[in-house]
């Protein structure tokens, strides 16, 4: 079967400057000074990666292990600096709940928005408003500007969007740590259907429990650098020695 | 290699075209100067496109039809926050002009005296293109930058920025338009046929818009000095364009630099069709389309070139 999302051998580089140059003046006198020089520092080194679909994968790291910046880079936000990323499908990322909400407008105003961010139509948005609402447990709330909304409200009204039609590929990115323990496992359960309809599914979850509980492979980063690749049980004891380890 | 071609066939189009703008016509043109050197300036554009970057077309052709609703969508937003809370709500759009030309009207039909028949009409419809075009331009300025938080973390063709500024810069004009039509029924103006044409110099405009906002925002992600300079700048491009004085009134040395801005030409071909009943001419025509289209093949190029960086600088 034909990979879903391939990586090769993707590296992802960052210019540091040490004092942001924002402006042509100092950009000139930096120049002429030669003192126009970055440290560089790669986030992703020469990653090689391929999911198949209804593959279910948990992403382990350490911050700063790379973890969010792999996300981008197969999600299309980021360009790698070097290599290539290809993806064969529809992609709903979930790296920042309710990216794109605009807080002045109301919350059926910003289902329109945010359906039409990920590409979905009017008409789709409007057959599926009440499957929305519904989720969200939103329904007095929707003429509501959501600026008045609590960080909470936000962040179910953004999960239920994202997830509202059946991508080919779902990227979570440490976002169920929002929103109380009943809302949790509704997403949770939400999940476990799109697993079940074939959506493949990429995870990044500090809480190993939940990696355990979801995903069939587990892939460990550190450093931008791939360590493990896996089956869930064998990866996920590998990785809790040595973070153990590391912590004494 | 790709660059050295490139090099090579611009300069060689830009030589190609002033020697023909030059040497052919028996007296001295500059508008017909103009058109060799943006002729020949678009024709190397084309061919490099053929050469390096015409298989990418149907991958941004089907982005775009994805991204459409998103288009509609945005323009919607902005139309609703910038009337919201507002009494009249719409209705300013077309208020707004219309004060701003009585006052304008008032101050220069008593104080700076100019033999202008329909002063209001003249300023009117001056104001309209180029206030459109400053609109379209300078919210593009910022466009990229604004929509920071959400190229982070959605992938979005980041072009859709500028260019919805600039269709919701469009859309107001058009409301703005029902001012001039008032205007031209109050003072009783008479209307030729040639009015119809309204639609030509408006769309030439939005393109050329588009291709310099397309530049503009994507060099002020690099330096934000650009937003500071060109608040400034259109200022004094208010001033090299007629919009409140004649063109007669500009010294015959300003001539040449007057012909260089695309702006003359939209704002007069605009008001030779809605005032004085005029169709100009074919080199009018192509000097129009011509800024419009350069313009716009610079932007997009620039801001491919630049689009995959953006994300490192907001």
């Amino acid at each position: 079967m034909d990979n879903i999302i391939e990586l090769r051998d993707v590296s992802m580089r960052f210019n540091m400057s040490k004092e942001r140059v924002d402006s042509i003046k100092e950009y000139l006198i930096k120049l002429a000074k030669r003192q126009l020089q970055f440290e560089e520092f790669y986030a992703l080194k020469n990653i090689n990666l391929s999911i198949k679909p209804g593959e279910v994968v948990g992403i382990v790291g350490l911050n700063g292990s790379g973890k969010s910046t792999m996300l981008k880079v197969i999600s299309g936000i980021l360009k790698p600096s070097a290599g290539t990323a290809r993806v064969n499908g529809s992609i709903s990322p979930l790296i920042e709940l309710g990216a794109g909400f605009d807080f002045d407008l109301t919350a059926r105003e910003n289902v329109f928005l945010n359906g039409s961010v990920l590409g979905f139509s009017k008409q789709t948005m409007t057959e599926k408003m009440d499957e929305i609402i519904d989720f969200a447990e939103l329904r007095d709330f929707m003429d509501v500007a959501i600026k008045n909304y609590s960080s909470g409200m936000v962040a179910r009204l953004g999960f239920s969007i994202a997830t509202i039609t059946h991508p080919d590929i779902l990227i979570v990115d440490e976002i169920l740590s929002v929103g109380d323990f009943l809302f949790q496992q509704k997403c949770e359960k939400r999940i476990a259907d799109m697993m079940s309809g074939g959506t493949t599914v990429i995870i990044v979850s500090h809480s190993l429990a939940q990696i355990e509980r979801l995903c069939n492979r587990v892939i460990w980063l550190s450093k931008g650098n791939i360590i493990m690749d896996g089956p869930t049980t064998e990866v996920c004891e590998k990785y809790k020695l040595t973070a153990g380890q590391a912590a004494e | 290699m790709k660059k050295i071609i490139s090099a090579v066939l611009l300069i060689a189009a830009l030589s190609g075209g002033a020697a023909a703008g030059y040497f052919i016509p028996e007296e001295f043109s500059i508008e017909f100067m103009l058109i060799c050197v943006m002729g020949a300036l678009l024709a190397a554009g084309i061919i490099l496109f053929l050469l390096f970057y015409a298989k990418g077309v149907s991958q941004t052709a089907e982005g775009f039809k994805k991204y459409r609703y998103l288009l509609g969508n945005l323009i919607s937003r902005d139309l609703k926050v910038k009337y919201r809370r507002s009494f009249l709500g719409f209705l300013w759009s077309i208020l707004n002009p219309l004060l701003m030309a009585l006052v304008i009207n008032a101050v220069f039909s008593r104080i700076f005296r100019f033999e202008i028949d329909y002063f209001i009409v003249y300023y009117l419809s001056g104001s309209l293109i180029f206030n459109f075009m400053v609109e379209a331009t300078s919210g593009s300025l910022t466009s990229v930058i604004n929509a920071s938080s959400l190229i982070k973390k959605v992938y979005i063709p980041k072009y859709i920025f500028p260019l919805e500024k600039c269709l919701f810069a469009f859309v107001n004009m058009l409301f703005s338009s029902v001012a001039l039509i008032v205007v031209i029924l109050i003072v009783r103006m008479p209307v030729h046929l040639t009015a119809f044409l309204f639609f030509f110099p408006m769309l030439c405009t939005l393109v050329f818009s588009l291709g310099l906002s397309l530049i503009l925002s994507s060099v002020n992600v690099f330096f934000r000095d650009v937003g500071h300079l060109y608040s400034v700048w259109t200022v004094a491009w208010m001033y090299l364009t007629p919009v409140i004085y004649p063109a007669e009134a500009l010294p015959e040395k300003f001539a040449p630099i007057m012909h260089m801005n695309p702006m003359y030409h939209y704002v007069t071909y605009f008001r030779d069709v809605i005032m004085y009943g005029r169709i100009p001419d074919l080199n009018a025509h192509l000097i129009c389309v011509l800024f419009a289209l350069v313009f716009l093949a610079a932007g997009l190029a620039i801001f491919k070139k630049q689009q995959d960086r953006f994300i490192l600088y907001i």
